[in-house]
């Protein structure tokens, strides 16, 4: 309870001044339709109507929330095309366009941490590696991956890529960071006298990985996959948006703006945020069971 | 008991000839061991006593071969050190307990077990024995952060003493602790190493902990550092902690202070 008590203050204050944002944001619009039709309008008028346009420059917190409802769960249910209706999930609903982001956003983190970890190990084990491959892997994350997305996703297009794989390949590109560098700090961490006993033992380089920096690397290794599950996110909703996808959050966002749907934009930006906010739970929840059964309570 | 001791039982188990070892540093070369000459026999407990940057430290260090001398010749159960490491000759303590957090005090005992390749059931049934010798039994299922610093060294003691090694190296395993906890459990490795028959060298800097437990002192002082001086003590292998204000003892303790002395006047 302690927790949560700052936590909602917060949010309570975030929404008051989104809130306190609405009206002059909208404004504008009210007047002129009270000027075109020539009518006066009263300030507790003007408040209410910026508050319940449809296609308003910044939609009040009620409406993001009530179109997240709408296009959720409202039309799975109810919907012509909905998943009661048809079976499958309704090509309207944020369910569906959320799994298609978090399909790749998942695979593409399995490969980034997975390819984060090879890396981590080659750098702590190899004297090559070490020198070679953390200057390229800095490297790699400087270059914006506004550009070079539509690049990956345009040259695995020419040679018959499409699909989940090259937004799955950019969720790798922006997960693995993380990883390679938490470890990397998690390998090493063991110190000088924990690898001189492990020396007297005679243990193997093997025996030394499994049994003493493996199991050290562990809060390291947590803390750099719930950084690097978000970036994956971040990199399939990216690639969806250079190639005009017609699903996913990203392919929301953008036919949301193109056609001024500010709600449709809002909605989907929540949706990506609880979607990124549960993933980073989920993986907190892995890590507290993960220390606690080792002894290393967080 | 097993019989794990060499065929020639009268050969030194750690012998040690004009032994140098020289550091580089960043300040230049620094001489850490200066022809060390020593003779470490069977069943003998030795403790290296001396100021900080004598080489005290160091030499054990050679003996586990952690670290190499740069001439002369050291040989351990009549191999190298390196031979001696890999044929798993010594159990090392260091100053620190160094127990794994994720691990039990039963896990870290385990650990070494597990590297050699020993079965499981060997595994259950040394850490068991080697727990109650150093009075650990009943913690076994606790995590380190669990126990007092005293108990954590005793599970790392443990945890040297659970493979069959006949010799038992310690860095001043007892440093960091307090001088109440430090006798108990000088009077337990006594206890233990009466019991157990292993060849002991014991790095510390108190002269009342080298004398009370030792068959043997060895004085080294530092720049360079060497041996100064070797004791052979004259008291009894039983020795109950009143022994500490017997005549005999204030008089090795007298002769360990004025070999460390002498090993500083030279500067």
């Amino acid at each position: 309870m302690r927790n949560v008590i700052p936590v909602l203050t917060i949010v309570a204050a975030l929404i008051a001044l989104w809130y306190i944002a609405v009206v002059p944001m909208n404004a504008q619009w009210t007047q002129d339709q009270a000027r075109r039709a020539g009518q006066d309008i009263s300030f507790t008028e003007l408040v209410a109507d910026t508050m319940s346009q449809s296609r308003p420059r910044l939609p009040a917190p009620h409406q993001v929330a009530q179109e997240l409802w709408n296009s959720t769960i409202v039309e799975e249910m109810t919907g012509r095309r909905g998943f009661m209706n048809t079976g499958s999930l309704s090509n309207r609903s944020l369910i569906y366009h959320g799994w298609v982001t978090l399909s790749a956003t998942l695979l593409g983190f399995a490969i980034g941490s997975g390819l984060g970890i090879a890396l981590a190990v080659g750098i702590v084990h190899n004297r090559g590696m070490d020198a070679s491959v953390m200057p390229w892997a800095i490297a790699s994350q400087t270059i914006p991956i506004l550009a070079i997305a539509p690049m990956i996703i345009v040259v695995l297009n020419a040679v018959g890529i499409t699909g989940l794989i090259p937004k799955a390949i950019i969720s790798t590109y922006l997960s693995f960071f993380p990883v390679v560098v938490g470890m990397v700090k998690g390998l090493r961490a063991p110190d000088q006298m924990q690898l001189d006993l492990m020396k007297t033992y005679s243990a193997s380089g093997q025996q030394v990985f499994a049994k003493l920096r493996w199991p050290s690397a562990m809060p390291y290794l947590f803390a750099s996959l719930k950084v690097g599950i978000a970036a994956a996110l971040v990199g399939a909703i990216v690639a969806e948006l250079p190639t005009g996808a017609s699903a996913g959050l990203g392919a929301r966002l953008l036919s949301g703006s193109y056609f001024g749907q500010t709600l449709q934009i809002w909605s989907a930006l929540f949706a990506a945020a609880i979607l990124a906010a549960s993933m980073v739970a989920l993986i907190g929840l892995i890590q507290r069971v993960t220390l606690k059964r080792m002894g290393m309570a967080a | 008991m097993k019989d794990t001791r060499s065929s020639q039982t009268n050969a030194p188990v750690i012998e040690a000839q004009g032994l140098n070892l020289t550091f580089e540093t960043a300040d230049g070369p620094v001489q850490a061991l200066k022809d060390v000459e020593l003779s470490i026999h069977k069943g003998e407990f030795v403790s290296f006593i001396g100021p900080s940057g004598c080489g005290k430290t160091t030499f054990l260090r050679v003996i586990a071969d952690l670290e190499q001398p740069t001439a002369g010749t050291i040989t351990v159960n009549g191999m190298t050190p390196a031979e001696a490491r890999k044929a798993r000759a010594y159990g090392y303590v260091f100053q620190a307990a160094g127990l794994y957090p994720w691990r039990t005090i039963a896990g870290n005992v385990k650990l070494p077990l597990e590297i050699m390749g020993y079965a499981k059931s060997e595994q259950e049934k040394r850490v068991k024995n080697v727990l109650e010798l150093v009075e650990l039994s009943g913690f076994e299922r606790k995590f380190p952060w669990q126990l007092s610093g005293g108990m954590q060294q005793r599970a790392s003691i443990a945890r040297a003493l659970a493979f069959d090694a006949d010799i038992l190296l310690m860095d001043e395993p007892f440093g960091a602790l307090d001088e109440i906890v430090r006798d108990r459990l000088n009077e337990q490795l006594l206890d233990l190493w009466a019991r157990t028959e292993k060849t002991i060298g014991f790095v510390t800097h108190s002269i009342p902990e080298a004398v009370y437990l030792s068959t043997k002192i060895v004085v080294m002082s530092p720049r360079p550092g060497r041996i100064t001086d070797i004791i052979d003590s004259p008291l009894p292998r039983a020795r109950p902690l009143e022994i500490r204000d017997s005549p005999e003892f204030i008089e090795i303790a007298h002769r360990v202070r004025e070999g460390l002395r002498a090993g500083h006047l030279d500067d």
